[in-house]
């Protein structure tokens, strides 16, 4: 668990935990900075987004292993989840911009979706919830 | 991040350095975009060989620098990306937008 405030000179060291953990749980180069990518531009939005900016509001970041039973396999991840106190967000609202536009904005939410396999927002009492969970491409047979 | 400027002729070229992110993108938009509007130099080249990592805010700082480079007639080019930034330009479909060279020589020649 990492509890921090929104003040956007914590990214850097959260993208240093992230990256080292994702490098100790066996994480692909690749996958290792989607998912650190990932972490940021969610951290970036609670920032902008749920605190408007506002440098001294509180985020907890939870870490935890994760998984799965695909095909028969077991698959081990990653869970990520990150939670703020700003307003109620609403998601379906949440909208990237067209690949490819020439106008600043709107690329977070690609590269969040796009690196992780799963991406899910919920709001519990007043709190913003964002999970995030990717798993590690090769599966182990199940036990 | 730091930023460093080098004028040469008719190149403006920005050394950046560091990663950048929503701490700083708002400083490197505000010095590439007075760059452009005061001087107006024909070329400006930006260097990222040392940045390790940008953010989206980061991409939409060098967008809004391209954008104005284009209203002025200025040619935008970027060089020595890292694969983490060739990845996010590769992945907002922004590669092919921005003029993306190898290297300081190569982007001084095109």
């Amino acid at each position: 668990m990492m509890a921090l405030y929104s003040n956007p000179k914590w990214l850097s060291i959260v993208r240093a935990a992230v990256e080292r953990l994702t490098e100790t749980l066996g994480f692909q180069a690749e996958h290792r900075r989607s998912v650190t990518r990932a972490v940021d531009e969610a951290l970036t939005n609670i920032v902008r987004h749920s605190y408007c900016n506002r440098h001294d509001q509180p985020i907890t970041t939870y870490f935890r292993k994760a998984q799965r039973k695909q095909e028969g396999e077991v698959q081990h991840g990653l869970e990520i989840i990150l939670c703020d106190r700003g307003p109620v967000a609403d998601a379906t609202k949440w909208r990237g911009r067209p690949l490819g536009e020439i106008r600043p904005g709107g690329l977070g939410l690609h590269l969040i979706h796009d690196a992780m396999d799963i991406v899910e927002f919920s709001r519990k009492g007043d709190i913003n919830r964002l999970r995030l969970v990717k798993y590690l491409g090769q599966a182990s047979p199940a036990a | 991040m730091q930023i460093s400027t080098r004028r040469h002729d008719k190149v403006t070229i920005f050394d950046l350095s560091g990663d950048i992110d929503f701490a700083n993108s708002p400083e490197l938009r505000r010095s590439v975009l007075r760059e452009i509007q005061e001087n107006r130099p024909p070329r400006v080249v930006i260097n990222l060989s040392k940045v390790h990592y940008i953010d989206s805010s980061g991409v939409a700082s060098l967008v809004e620098g391209l954008k104005a480079s284009r209203d002025l007639g200025s040619r935008f080019i970027l060089f020595g990306l890292s694969t983490s930034a060739r990845e996010v330009l590769q992945l907002s479909r922004l590669i092919k937008v921005f003029q993306v060279c190898d290297n300081e020589e190569q982007a001084l020649a095109v």
